[in-house]
């Protein structure tokens, strides 16, 4: 069994799935729960000190097909306890789970604030502080959450606000409302901070409700902006914590949010660069249960490529990210089809046809061997291998599995990229490679 | 002893219940999601009235069931009917991708109802007669499915039609002679009344050639479409054969729809003489009315059963019984006329050939018999009707399969009477077929029919699609008769 503990900058866990800031981690119930379900960590819902007063319907999702809630999104603000009652759970549930990381995050104004409320995290018991510079909606209307973190400036001031009292590590929580999210991570980095956390939630609006106009969620007749999160958020998450953990400047170490619903997700986060991974819309669907199979699944997984820890696969995945400039454009691959397993459905061909490169005819089957039930005489899609680019989509779209493959072809051609063939060019050594017809 | 209706109104309702509720919005839904959305569809393909399926399909999911019913409807005015009463399973849920994919397909059948129901139920008014009209009149004979296909085509095409019904109502055997659990009579009058609602005239109770002459149709129309369905039920010329326990398989179904069904006479112990999909409705319903045996008695063998792989398995789950190569030679009946049982004898079919083995005559008991052995051609009354019509040595009217033409020039036909007896979505697509060679005659056009917008851009594809050149999926049904083995 591999070792799935983690130590992100001093905050130690005995695995890297943490509760993220916010509805599920509001409560020592919630808490309890979560750690007997077998949560490493939790980073308590947002405790500020203005008196919080949410609105009635609060939530709405992106539906697709019949999977609910691939995107999610929230105009609920920080916790609607009062710091007391927060304050107090934190220490119940820290003396009664000591191995388990206990970070408070915390969203406040002045400087005097920040100073009392991270104190008072102290003295709770907490083993690190996320200052929530990310929240996108409502509190960033009265000068907190992304309002902070969308100014660099203002991120590293308050940060070095907060390292002044800080006696335990200090997350910084990232926005990703922002042009460039390495520059709000420097800033964090300047302040003095341990490590980031992201992404916060995305601005959004999830759906408009057709019959009165009134986009979802509707406060009484009227919506707000929220901050968007869920399945569909991934993908931007991925590439923001990659953004992070390449950027020499930044250099801290992440914990790793946005769309994290498994430990293929996870996986995915710590090769990335990410130390923990803290979930939130996948337990609003599912509850704390999740994380049984999502520390059985990354266990198994470094087990079967043969990682004895989360150190061997973090950051694996970085540099292979690299600037378009740095890719082979003599590399080549081309679509095959497996007809054993195609069913006839077509999608390849009208993808293709319609929507990217017309490399894809309809032909006569001429005895081609096809699975049952295919309509006699029906034309297949046959690949012009010739034509075809290698752009994935009739891969994408195909229903089937292993049916539609992509396949590297050699070219025979030396590695040639975009920068090297311009300087080639400028040189007279090689001629343009000939537009696509 | 004679026989009597066994059941009260709640059990014998309980009993016919749709074997295949409608969906839920909700089902429908999920049902609808596991469409593919393929291009040229194969359920396209395989439907003979070439339904575009995965648009009216997508039109579910995207709360478009308006469009979603005229989608369907404009190419099948029996989309109701057909949804419920097609083999699906050898037509677009067999040719569907997902079959093939997890053996499990989308169930087009169950979508389509809930789309049709839905329209009906919400009085949607979703096809249109032009304003215009050509001032041409078309008289339909035989109000049946491809009369109605024909005549909501024409009307929908700006012609005058008038319908010529013998029987009450129209809709014929849709109305008088489905299983009651897979349709009940009110889903077929209520397509009677879409196609009304297009302007076609009915005149219901009519016998043409008895009520109104052929001449004084030629007189008052443009053209004629013949869809006058099959005759009589056959006969099997046995000894005892014309007692009143010796029913037909299509009248004891008429009587189901037509009686209140805890009205419906039926035996304790029934014989279903034949091997077709009719046999199967009549043995099924036997059962279902509270015989407490029906058995079904063929001459062939299994394999050769020509009811559908499906309709067998149906019965069989309902418990009834099979009696293979056996043919009845005599009905036996007691000194008051009842039939007391069936004298029946083994067969050999090898070879296709039934032939009775010597020596191998016994007695089963029954007091009900229901014959079930297909329908008589109508020739004689082709000729009574029209002397010069040229009729098929099978006993069928000949026309020509795109346009229904027959060889008199302003009569055209389609449907059983033409084809010999198919499924009820055949008949409304040669109905709708003629309509258009109707339309083509009267108006010096050609025949063509729309591309649907899921085909388009494989025209002249080597083979065609639906409504314009139906196919059978032939690898299917052979596919089907070797699980059988």
């Amino acid at each position: 069994m591999a070792d799935l503990s983690v130590n992100l900058a001093g905050i130690k866990s005995p695995n890297p799935f943490w509760l993220a800031s916010g509805p599920p981690s509001n409560s020592a119930r919630q808490a309890n729960r979560a750690f007997e379900a077998g949560w490493g960590g939790i980073v308590w819902k947002t405790i500020s000190n203005d008196a919080i007063v949410n609105t009635s319907s609060r939530y709405a999702s992106l539906n697709l097909g019949t999977l609910r809630m691939a995107g999610l999104n929230n105009i609920e603000l920080t916790t609607d306890r009062s710091p007391e009652t927060n304050f107090r759970e934190i220490a119940e549930i820290k003396r009664r789970w000591p191995d388990r990381a206990m970070v408070v995050s915390l969203m406040v104004d002045t400087r005097e604030c920040w100073h009392e409320f991270v104190k008072r995290a102290i003295d709770a018991g907490a083993d690190g502080i996320e200052c929530n510079f990310g929240c996108p909606h409502g509190m960033c209307e009265r000068g907190m959450g992304a309002a902070v973190g969308q100014q660099p400036a203002v991120t590293e001031k308050i940060v070095t606000w907060v390292m002044e009292v800080a006696t335990i590590p200090v997350i910084v929580k990232l926005t990703p409302n922002i042009t460039d999210i390495t520059y709000a991570a420097r800033a964090a980095r300047q302040g003095g901070a341990n490590a980031i956390s992201l992404i916060n939630t995305i601005k959004s609006i999830t759906q408009v409700n057709l019959d009165c106009l009134v986009p979802e969620p509707n406060v009484g007749g009227l919506s707000t902006h929220g901050g968007y999160c869920g399945p569909a958020v991934k993908p931007i998450a991925l590439h923001m914590v990659q953004c992070c953990a390449a950027d020499p400047e930044v250099g801290l170490p992440i914990s790793g949010i946005g769309g994290i619903a498994n430990w293929r997700d996870a996986a995915e986060f710590i090769a990335l660069g990410a130390t923990s991974v803290q979930v939130c819309t996948a337990i609003m669907h599912y509850g704390f249960r999740i994380v049984e199979d999502m520390i059985d699944g990354l266990s198994g997984y470094l087990d079967a490529k043969g990682f004895k820890n989360l150190a061997g696969l973090r950051g694996k995945a970085v540099p292979m990210v690299q600037k378009w400039e740095s890719l082979d454009l003599n590399y080549k691959r081309i679509a095959r089809i497996n007809y054993d397993k195609c069913i006839g459905c077509n999608l390849c061909y009208i993808a293709c046809e319609d929507g990217a490169h017309q490399s894809i005819d309809l032909v006569p089957p001429n005895g081609q061997g096809l699975g049952p039930g295919r309509v006699p005489g029906k034309p297949i899609p046959k690949i012009r291998e010739e034509d075809c680019v290698g752009c994935n989509l009739c891969a994408i779209v195909c229903p089937v599995e292993s049916c539609v493959t992509m396949v590297s072809i050699p070219t025979g051609k030396p590695k040639l990229t975009w920068k090297e063939y311009q300087e080639k060019l400028a040189r007279g050594e090689i001629k343009p490679i000939p537009a696509h017809p | 002893m004679p026989i009597s209706p066994k059941l009260g109104p709640e059990a014998a309702a309980a009993n016919m219940a749709d074997i295949a509720p409608r969906y839920t919005p909700q089902e429908a839904i999920i049902e609808a999601n596991r469409c593919l959305f393929c291009f040229d569809a194969p359920c396209i393909q395989a439907c003979p009235m070439g339904i575009d399926i995965p648009s009216f399909i997508k039109k579910i999911l995207t709360g478009n069931l308006t469009g979603s019913a005229r989608t369907i409807l404009t190419a099948n005015i029996l989309g109701g009917s057909c949804a419920r009463v097609c083999p699906t399973e050898v037509l677009c849920e067999g040719a569907c991708v997902v079959l093939d994919r997890e053996k499990d397909p989308v169930k087009i059948g169950r979508l389509q109802r809930y789309v049709v129901d839905y329209a009906q139920e919400n009085r949607l008014q979703v096809l249109k007669a032009p304003s215009g009209k050509s001032g041409k009149r078309i008289a339909v004979i035989g109000g049946g499915p491809s009369g109605l296909g024909c005549a909501a085509e024409l009307a929908q095409l700006g012609h005058q039609v008038v319908v010529f019904e013998k029987k009450p109502n129209a809709g014929g055997l849709n109305t008088y002679g489905i299983a009651y659990y897979k349709m009940k009579p009110e889903v077929s009058l209520a397509e009677v009344e879409l196609v009304k609602s297009l302007g076609v005239e009915f005149r219901c109770g009519v016998e043409v050639g008895k009520d109104v002459s052929i001449k004084q149709i030629e007189k008052d129309f443009d053209a004629i479409f013949l869809g006058l369905g099959l005759g009589k039920g056959g006969r099997l010329n046995l000894p005892g054969e014309d007692v009143p326990e010796v029913v037909e398989a299509l009248d004891f179904i008429e009587q189901i729809h037509t009686h209140p069904l805890h009205d419906v006479a039926v035996g304790d112990r029934v014989a279903v003489i034949g091997g077709g999909n009719t046999a199967i409705d009549a043995v099924t319903q036997a059962l279902r009315l509270g015989a407490h045996e029906a058995v079904i008695v063929y001459r062939r063998t299994r394999e050769e059963m020509p009811a559908y792989e499906f309709e067998q398995q149906l019965a069989r789950t309902y418990g009834v019984k099979f009696l293979f190569n056996v043919v009845p030679t005599e009905i036996l009946s007691n000194s008051k006329g009842h039939v007391t049982g069936l004298k029946l004898a083994r067969t050999s079919s090898a070879n296709g050939k039934v032939q009775i083995l010597p020596g191998t005559e016994f007695i089963e008991p029954f007091d009900m018999v229901i014959k079930a052995i297909g329908e008589q051609k109508q020739v004689e009354l082709f000729k009574k009707l029209f002397p010069a019509l040229e009729i098929h040595p099978r006993g069928v009217v000949r026309r020509n399969p795109d346009t229904g033409q027959t060889n008199l020039p302003n009569v055209f036909s389609g449907g059983d009477c033409a084809n010999g007896g198919r499924e009820v979505v055949n008949a409304v697509a040669e109905g709708k077929k003629a309509a258009r060679g109707i339309h083509a005659f009267l108006s010096g056009g050609k025949t063509s029919g729309p591309v649907q917008p899921s085909r388009y851009g494989v025209q002249g594809a080597p083979v065609g699609s639906g409504f314009d050149k139906p196919i059978r999926v032939l690898e299917l049904e052979k596919e089907y008769a070797r699980q059988r083995k």
